[in-house]
């Protein structure tokens, strides 16, 4: 078996890899093709009631870099848009095709109860691993009160949650909407209905460009465009902040987690479940590249795996939960200082203006007696902020090296200089803790 | 070519399409990416023109070509040209910081080409506009790089300027002189065109200096002279026999190609001898291989080293067939009315001393092209102060003679650069602001 078989709020996949529901797994003839391809399971297109939905032509905005690379796109899709029954003999199909191949079935529907129920149990039948709950859509659904409109508040979490659970017996997944305050209140509410995995995160509100011949956002739909999910590889940061915060709160830290957002690598995914990720739900890489981009994130994995020496994803799932604290849990006495590779640096000067505009001043530019142009770091001013080391286009020419100050760990609440610090202890003790009296 | 051995007026005009393929969007674009936007970058210093060149390839980057070309521009009005003809593997792009980590510096030149294109092609109008006008006339004598950039910066300042060229067409060796592949679908008069575009400048052709102008006229009828006259003598081998038909200059025999309709009409030799090391040998010889010589010699009289071609030209040439001979000085032409052949002498150092060696070499031939240097024609410019056999100006670029000023070839610091010829005229039209209104020249 491989080293990346893995179980998921009780389901059993050959590996974490999983495409999210939209339009990769819309239908039979993509989900075959994702299959074939390796990905260990799908979350199949969203589900809705009859008649379907009908969607707008015009349906992508992009969000590139400089260079033409996709940062991110959104969209104004809505669910499936093909009968409920024609997915669902597709999926019954596929499960006896493929039995080693993880489907679940994601749905949205109306709020009101028999409607929610009599679509899961449908979905049930048609064999599915387990069921997905869409409260995240956050266009066009959401205006016909689905969607986000029912992921934006927690008795609606919980309600659909617990209707779902009350008459199937597969796992139900809970996906949330990231469009949202504090995503701790949506995740508890998914667990008080009895989910037993959350998905996060679905796509964030968006307006990807303005065309400006048009004067209207993109896409544009007859000279109008509206506000769409945004997704890609700059969501990624957004979508990590939210699993860790699940993962690492009392309430909600044995739920299971299904990533998503922005996951385009083996790394991506490997971040996600050392925040205590089971399994990855990928959508706009697999738009981009196509569905062969899943043989490097599984060789990648694997790889990740030997070179760290853990026999399974379960060796190092979570083990970056600990380390994930709030402010005031961290070292203020730490010190870390940025250093310049004389033999990497290329002399751009990139370090040097970022640090004299806008950071500490704290690097020098010289002429030297080559020609050349000598960058120094000024210790006594780097505040240790890291925005060099971001900036310089060579990588690993500077490096961040922390200072052995001798000083003892202290937090903020601690620190003297707190105006709220509970503990106050003699003058002279702090002032050697802060190692103010040092110079 | 072709295979059948006999060069056909496809295979010619073939041998003379673009030196180097000009960028598509997707090439620029990728190209930019490369730039690292440095700080007080290397490579502005490595310009004799000064273009912020981090600034206008982030504006290809961010897709504002116009304004990337503005930037250009406003440093050096002839960018087009010298993004084509600039060894700038010897200026900016020997700066380049990407030598360091990627081994190949940014593509400067062929950017700064895709910029100004785009602006020249999209038939806007002239993207500079001039400052009230200042009552002041200027004469520029030479509607070469010098002297038009010259023209355009002193129109910019609000003065009116008139130019004299010798030619009956502007450009000078932009349009006479640079190699035909380095400045295809006639760039050199597209660009003067665009230059003009600013108004404020005429020019009059077919007035040479010395005939029918004069410079004392000149002085006497404007506010401030600028000589752009560039060097209108060729340096000559000194050997008897000089005068044998099929002896011609390397610089007349690229006019003639630039000049023709029709390259097929020319005749070029079947064993073509060129002598000189520079730009201008270089480039002589190519195009005669390119025009169906069987065999060209590009015969140097000292090492490779020491020729002021760049190491890139040298190997172009290589590329194209042409036999690069070292050490060898020519010191005898001989034929009947038409050479036949050259006979050198072989070269070496000694005591640091170019000496013949005595050991002789000749070579057949039915063409000679001489590019061994040109000179200034100091006969044509009065009282007016000439060093080392150029014009001597101060930092203001002013000769002994205060209202006159000098740049480009024909000054003591000109170096056969386009490039610094288009500095030179326009520090040139700055400086004037001393002689016009009493100001003192600030750096530009
Ligand atoms: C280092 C940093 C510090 C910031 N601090 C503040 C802040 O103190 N107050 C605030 O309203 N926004 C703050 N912001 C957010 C910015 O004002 C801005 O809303 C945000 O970065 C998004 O804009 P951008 O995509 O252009 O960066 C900060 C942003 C950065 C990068
Ligand atoms: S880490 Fe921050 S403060 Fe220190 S040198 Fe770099 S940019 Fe400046
Ligand atoms: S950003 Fe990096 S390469 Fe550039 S000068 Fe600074 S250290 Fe050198
Ligand atoms: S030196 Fe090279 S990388 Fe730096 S600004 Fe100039 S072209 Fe760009």
């Amino acid at each position: 078996m491989s080293k990346l078989a893995c179980n998921i709020a009780g389901i059993d996949s050959i590996n974490p890899f999983w495409l999210a529901s939209a339009p990769p797994t819309d239908k039979y003839i993509n989900v075959v093709r994702a299959f074939e391809a390796g990905w260990g399971g799908v979350v199949w297109k969203t589900l809705g009631i009859d008649p379907p939905v009908i969607n707008m032509s015009s349906r992508y905005g992009v969000h590139h870099d400089r260079s033409r690379n996709v940062i991110g796109i959104n969209n104004i899709e809505l669910i499936t848009d093909r009968p409920l029954e024609t997915n669902l003999r597709e999926i019954e199909q596929i499960r006896k095709e493929w039995p080693d191949r993880v489907i679940i079935g994601s749905m949205m529907a109306p709020l009101d109860e028999k409607t929610w129920k009599e679509l899961a149990i449908k979905i049930a039948n048609s064999g599915v691993h387990g069921i997905e709950l869409n409260l995240g859509c956050p266009h066009g659904m959401c205006e016909r009160g689905m969607g986000s409109a029912i992921g934006q508040v927690p008795e609606l979490v919980e309600q659909t949650t617990r209707w779902v659970k009350e008459v199937v017996d597969i796992p139900v997944f809970t996906k949330l909407t990231p469009n949202i305050t504090d995503i701790l209140v949506a995740a508890e509410a998914a667990k008080r209905g009895g989910a037993d995995a959350v998905s996060l995160i679905n796509t964030v509100n968006s307006i990807a460009t303005v065309d400006l011949d048009l004067m209207a956002p993109t896409p544009t739909v007859d000279g109008k465009g509206t506000h769409g999910g945004y997704c890609g590889a700059a969501v990624k940061p957004i979508a990590l902040h939210m699993v860790g915060e699940i993962a690492r709160n009392p309430d909600t830290h044995n739920l299971q987690i299904s990533a998503i957002g922005g996951i385009e690598t083996w790394r991506d995914a490997a971040e996600f479940i050392a925040l205590g990720a089971s399994g990855v739900q990928v959508c706009t890489a697999a738009m981009l590249y196509g569905f062969r981009i899943v043989d490097d994130m599984i060789a990648g994995l694997e790889n990740f795996l030997d070179e760290k020496g853990y026999a399974s994803l379960a060796a190092f799932q979570g083990k970056a939960i600990p380390n994930v604290v709030n402010w005031n849990e961290l070292n203020i006495n730490f010190d870390t200082k940025a250093f310049i590779n004389k033999d990497s640096c290329i002399e751009c000067g990139r370090c040097h203006i970022a640090c004299e505009d806008t950071s500490h001043q704290a690097i020098t530019m010289q002429e030297n007696a080559s020609g050349g142009r000598d960058f120094v770091v000024v210790d006594d001013e780097c505040v240790g902020c890291n925005l060099c080391k971001h900036v310089c286009p060579v990588p690993e020419c500077i490096e961040m090296r922390p200072v052995d100050n001798g000083l003892p760990v202290l937090t903020w609440p601690e620190h003297p200089k707190n105006p709220l610090r509970v503990d106050i202890v003699s003058t002279e003790n702090t002032l050697a803790e802060t190692g103010e009296n040092h110079e | 070519m072709s295979t059948t051995g006999k060069v056909t007026i496809d295979d010619i005009n073939a041998g003379f399409g673009d030196l180097h393929k000009p960028y598509n969007k997707s090439q620029a674009l990728l190209e930019a990416s490369r730039c690292t936007y440095c700080f007080d970058a290397p490579c502005i210093k490595a310009c004799p023109t000064g273009i912020d060149i981090p600034t206008f390839i982030h504006q290809i980057r961010t897709q504002n070509v116009k304004g990337a070309a503005k930037t250009i521009l406003s440093e050096n009005i002839m960018g087009g040209t010298c993004a084509r003809a600039c060894p700038t593997e010897v200026l900016c792009e020997r700066a380049c910081v990407r030598h360091h980590d990627q081994g190949k510096p940014v593509e400067i030149g062929l950017l700064q080409r895709y910029a100004v294109d785009h602006l020249l092609d999209s038939s806007e109008e002239h993207p500079f506009v001039r400052a009230t006008e200042t009552g002041k006339n200027i004469a520029v004598v030479g509607a070469g790089p010098a002297g038009l950039s010259c023209a355009h910066r002193a129109a910019l300042l609000g003065h009116k300027v008139t130019v004299f060229e010798a030619k009956p067409k502007p450009g000078g060796l932009n349009e006479y002189g640079l190699a035909a592949y380095k400045m295809v679908d006639d760039f050199a008069q597209k660009e003067v065109d665009f230059l003009l575009g600013i108004g404020g400048i005429e020019i009059i052709y077919e007035q040479y200096l010395g005939q029918n102008l004069s410079l004392d006229t000149l002085r006497s009828k404007y506010d401030a002279v600028f000589l752009g006259i560039g060097l209108g003598l060729c340096n000559q081998l000194g050997l008897e026999s000089e005068n044998l038909s099929g002896v011609y200059d390397a610089i007349d025999f690229i006019e003639q190609l630039r000049q023709t309709n029709d390259k097929s009409t020319l005749s070029v030799g079947q064993n073509v001898v060129v002598i000189g090391g520079g730009n201008t040998a270089i480039d002589a010889a190519i195009q005669a291989k390119r025009l169906g010589a069987k065999n060209v010699t590009l015969a140097y009289r000292r090492g490779e080293e020491n020729m002021t071609a760049t190491d890139w030209e040298i190997d172009l040439a290589r590329k194209n067939g042409v036999d690069v001979r070292l050490w060898l000085s020519p010191i005898e032409l001989s034929g009947d009315a038409h050479v036949s052949t050259i006979t050198f002498e072989q070269t070496t150092i000694e005591a640091g001393r170019l000496k013949g060696t005595g050991e002789h070499e000749k070579i057949e031939t039915d063409m000679v092209l001489k590019a061994v240097g040109q000179k200034l024609n100091a006969s044509v410019l009065s009282d007016i102060v000439i060093e080392r056999g150029k014009i001597k100006i101060n930092d203001k670029y002013q000769t002994s003679i205060p209202s006159v000023y000098a740049g480009g070839d024909c000054i003591d610091t000109g170096e056969d650069l386009t490039v610094q010829s288009v500095e030179d005229g326009k520090r040139a039209a700055h400086a004037m602001g001393h002689t016009l209104f009493g100001i003192d020249f600030k750096e530009v």
